[in-house]
């Protein structure tokens, strides 16, 4: 979404066929989609009966209950592999579901499903204490969802095996089964319909969004997960998310628009403010990762530090926010508190880039960290025992007045189209306006002579400051930005969470905004999109706020999450196109090596030779 | 033309004088003399090894030349390689370094970098100005795409290309930063000899345009095809310089490519005899810079 680049219409990538792929489990066709579909019907059929016979396991999955809790999501996951399997027969109406593969996407929502019902008949009966405690209805759905698997097993397989290993072990080819071919071009709709489209796509979006932000107890957002994470792969391999980019990148500024919308949808979707704040935090967090994003995803700087820039707007609108202990003790408007934040991120920022940015690479990321760290504990120390008391020390400077804009209290709830929109939901619709802004300073930065330069810089230094980019300046002026974005965004953090202390800006720690989290976002996201770190910004909040039973282990999960992210999807959710073709092409053709070699006696890369 | 006393300077794009370049006790390129006249090819060759590529970082400011100066019609250049660009000396690299992740129409763009001034400024807010400054930026590098025969493949990613047209690619790149000079290193190395050709048709082309061209190449045959006139470099220094058949008749020429060992070079000859055959045979590969 980020470059303004047409779509490539090559298709030079397409593999040689050789092998035939077979299925995992030998079915013939038919049985096997017979199979699908009796078994996703009856896990189906299962959601509407009794799964355990009391409402101890949250959500109601007692006789009483419609579809509830985790009984939805099965419903909706079963759903959806009845209409890929049915579109797979050729029905007419529904072969718009799958224009690329065709069985993965069954394969993948079945797997979603079986996930999914075998997760709360899991968590039903270690919760309750043995298998007695589920009722029939829990296994219909489970032996339905098992049925449905194996039926999917069956079905034939999207491509055949590619030319570089075309007899693979039994893991290479369960992983080749979920893959399949790009969808080819869409036809043309008339506009209104692919508006319509767009809107439909960022409803459903929003919807989803905002269930996971509503679950209300760990078992229904564990079995959300499960679902999302198949659901979402099934979609992008039946192509249907290629076609929804394809007509993004047509429509560009409607869909934007409608992006805007259904975020600003979101809190009117919330009746209770702790799922509000919830957004507004997530929004902070995005837009910092975004604004990080110019650092790192465009012009290739490793900032390890980044958190602080985000500080030092939160502590610049703090003491200028009338607080009664700040030290300063005047009271700026908005605006101008706004301009104070951003202008102390940018002046930061250009000390701590000015000597750094002459560095290359590790040394860059390590010098960052230092000086993320160096803030925090500055701002610890300016407490008048170790230093001139300007911010507290540890205990920060709390109470923060609520703004007031144009004389609206945005701590007050408020009546909006009738609904009351809560004292979160306000911030949370200010926030939405910075990250509107950020998102727009990103896109048009990147699509200009400057963030062209970035990326150059990004893709080879030696060889951009050939062309006449004057690196050094390039580089400060990305990393200036960068600040400048995370300080607005802290002016707004700080009168959202009353109150600023150092240990909100750590280097890593358990509550996102922190440097790690908002580079794991970015990466997690995909680097040089915008789309990525907000995806990545919003999971990387959410999983933890949900999952606080397991506090402990969290950091641990999140590295091996990591992890294998990076083993199986290294551009990271949302691809950059760019990125995309850099980590999933097989090298054929002979691509210049272009890593800069260690620095020679002169201190200068090596240029040719 | 001027009548100042001055004049001879006017026609001298180029003017190289005592250029040194030191690494630690190696000395890669000692006392270096050269100049390139406008409407010219010059050429430079030399054995493997010989400094021609650290002669060129010396002249785009990529290396600081440890003695020396480099002059730009008339004006000593800083060693920077930016303001070298910006003065207009455009340049490739022997082993290809595109931007092997931006399309080719975008790495030309980035050529034009010194020719525009957009800021971020103008890019945030749109002012007026912009959409201007980036439909005729984008208009001059179609230019170049076509004048360089890559038009039809300008939304490809620059590492998807092959070889032949990586290398044009590159040189369309430098050509974008409207340059009076231009420096070649190698331009065709891995080529075959239609492609060699048609990369001779390309220089002359340029020429015409009434960019200089200072190009080093292995390729003896192309070298006399194209080159007004030739400097040879041996182990830094600059031995002889000429028309081309006189340089290529030089006894000390054809030392220094056939073997007789100059003075406490022992695997220099026999890296130069092998070079010197396969230029013969016009079959360099990418992998010989070593
Ligand atoms: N950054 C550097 N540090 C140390 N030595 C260097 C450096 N760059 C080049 N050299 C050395 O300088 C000498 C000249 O190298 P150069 O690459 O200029 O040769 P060349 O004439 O371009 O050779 P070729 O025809 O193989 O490209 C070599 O011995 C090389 O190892
Ligand atoms: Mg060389």
């Amino acid at each position: 979404m980020t470059t303004e680049i047409p779509m490539d219409k090559t298709t030079d990538t397409t593999k040689v066929s050789t092998a035939q792929a077979t299925p995992i489990v030998p079915l013939p066709h038919a049985a096997a989609r017979a199979l699908t579909v009796a078994g996703s019907a009856l896990a189906l059929i299962g959601t509407f009966l009794a799964w355990t016979w009391t409402r101890e396991f949250p959500g109601n999955l007692t006789v009483t209950g419609y579809p509830g809790g985790l009984q939805v999501l099965t419903l909706v996951g079963s759903a959806l592999t009845l209409l890929f399997t049915l579109s797979g027969y050729g029905i007419r109406g529904l072969g718009w579901l799958t224009p690329g593969g065709k069985n993965s996407p069954v394969l993948l929502a079945a797997l979603g499903v079986f996930g999914t019902t075998g997760y709360a008949m899991g968590a039903i009966s270690q919760e309750l204490g043995g298998l007695v405690n589920l009722e029939p209805g829990a296994w219909v759905s489970g032996i339905g969802a098992l049925v449905a698997l194996i039926g999917a097993l069956g079905l034939p397989v999207d491509q055949p095996y590619g030319a570089e290993d075309p007899n693979p072990n039994l893991w290479g080819r369960i992983r080749h089964s979920l893959t399949a071919p790009e969808p080819g071009r869409a036809k043309e709709l008339p506009s209104w319909a692919e508006i319509l489209i767009i809107a439909a796509g960022f409803g459903v979006g929003l919807y989803v969004f905002a269930f996971g932000i509503g679950t209300e107890y760990s078992e229904l957002f564990i079995g959300f997960l499960i679902i999302a994470a198949f659901g979402f792969t099934a979609v992008t391999r039946a192509g249907l998310l290629k076609r929804l980019s394809a007509l993004t990148a047509k429509h560009r500024n409607v869909a934007m628009a409608a992006a805007f919308v259904a975020a600003i949808c979101f809190p009117f979707t919330q009746t209770n403010d702790q799922f509000a704040l919830i957004g507004a935090n997530i929004l902070i967090f995005a837009t910092v990762a975004l604004g990080l994003n110019v650092v790192v995803g465009l012009a290739g700087l490793l900032d390890l530090g980044y958190v602080a820039f985000l500080g030092v707007g939160a502590y610049a609108a703090a003491l200028v926010s009338g607080s009664p202990q700040s030290s300063i003790g005047v009271h700026f408007p908005f605006w101008a508190a706004v301009l104070t934040g951003a202008a102390a991120s940018l002046i930061f920022g250009v000390v701590i880039g000015a000597p750094t940015l002459r560095l290359r690479g590790d040394y860059l990321a390590i010098v960052t960290l230092g000086f993320g760290e160096i803030f925090r504990i500055t701002m610890n120390n300016l407490n008048g025992n170790s230093g001139p008391d300007v911010t507290n020390g540890a205990n920060g400077i709390p109470n923060i007045p609520d703004l007031e804009i144009f004389g609206f209290n945005l701590g007050l709830p408020h009546n909006v189209l009738g609904h009351e929109l809560t004292r979160s939901g306000n911030y949370y619709l200010l926030m939405l306006l910075f990250t509107a802004i950020v998102v727009m300073v990103f896109r048009r930065s990147a699509e200009s002579r400057i963030g062209r330069a970035w990326v150059a810089i990004r893709e080879d230094e030696t060889a951009a400051t050939a062309m006449g980019i004057n690196g050094f300046r390039l580089k400060l002026l990305a990393f200036a930005l960068g600040a400048s974005l995370a300080g607005l965004a802290g002016t707004v953090q700080a009168h959202v969470s009353y109150s600023v202390t150092p240990e909100q800006y750590e280097f890593a720690g358990p509550v996102p905004p922190n440097s790690a989290f908002l580079l794991a976002a970015v990466i997690l996201g995909g680097m040089g999109t915008i789309s990525g770190p907000l995806i990545g910004a919003a999971l990387l909040y959410l999983i933890p706020a949900k999952l606080q039973f397991m506090a402990e282990y969290q950091l641990l999960l999140f590295g091996v999450a990591l992890m294998l992210l990076m083993r199986f999807r290294p551009e990271g959710l949302v691809a950059d196109r760019r990125k995309q073709l850099e980590f999933h092409e097989t090298g054929q053709l002979d691509v210049p090596e272009d890593k800069s070699l260690p620095d020679g006696a002169t201190g200068v890369a090596k240029a040719g030779a | 033309m001027t009548t100042t006393t001055t004049a001879p300077t006017s026609t001298t794009v180029l003017d190289a004088s005592g250029v040194t370049m030191r690494f630690g006790g190696l000395t890669a390129v000692r006392d270096v003399n050269l100049t390139v006249n406008t409407g010219e090819i010059v050429g430079l060759i030399g054995p493997n090894g010989a400094g021609k590529t650290t002669f060129f970082n010396c002249l785009t400011g990529l290396y600081v030349p440890t003695e020396g100066k480099v002059a730009y019609k008339g004006t000593v250049l800083p060693p920077k390689p930016h303001l070298v660009t910006q003065a207009g000396i455009a340049r490739t690299f022997q082993n290809i370094r595109l931007f092997a992740n931006m399309t080719v129409l975008e790495n030309v763009l980035v050529g034009r970098h010194t020719r525009t001034k957009e800021g971020l400024w103008s890019a945030l807010l749109r002012l007026p100005g912009f959409k201007k400054a980036e439909d005729a930026s984008r208009a001059r590098a179609m230019e170049l795409l076509e004048f360089t025969g890559l038009a039809a493949k300008a939304d490809h990613l620059a590492r998807n290309l092959p070889y032949g047209e990586q290398r044009k690619l590159e040189i369309a790149r430098a050509l974008a930063s409207e340059p009076g000079l231009l420096l070649l290193d190698e331009p065709t190395a891995g080529m075959n000899p239609q492609e060699t050709r048609a990369a001779e048709e390309l220089i002359f082309a340029i020429r015409d345009k009434g960019i200089a061209v200072l190009v080093i190449e292995h390729d003896i045959r192309f070298i006399m095809n194209l080159c007004d006139r030739v400097a040879v470099l041996v182990q830094g220094e600059k031995i002889v310089e000429g028309p081309a058949d006189v340089v290529q008749s030089d006894e000390r020429v054809i030392a220094a490519y056939l073997g007789t060992p100059f003075e406490g070079a022992p695997g220099e000859a026999e890296a130069a005899e092998v070079e010197a055959a396969e230029a013969e045979a016009q079959s360099t590969t990418e992998g010989d810079d070593k």
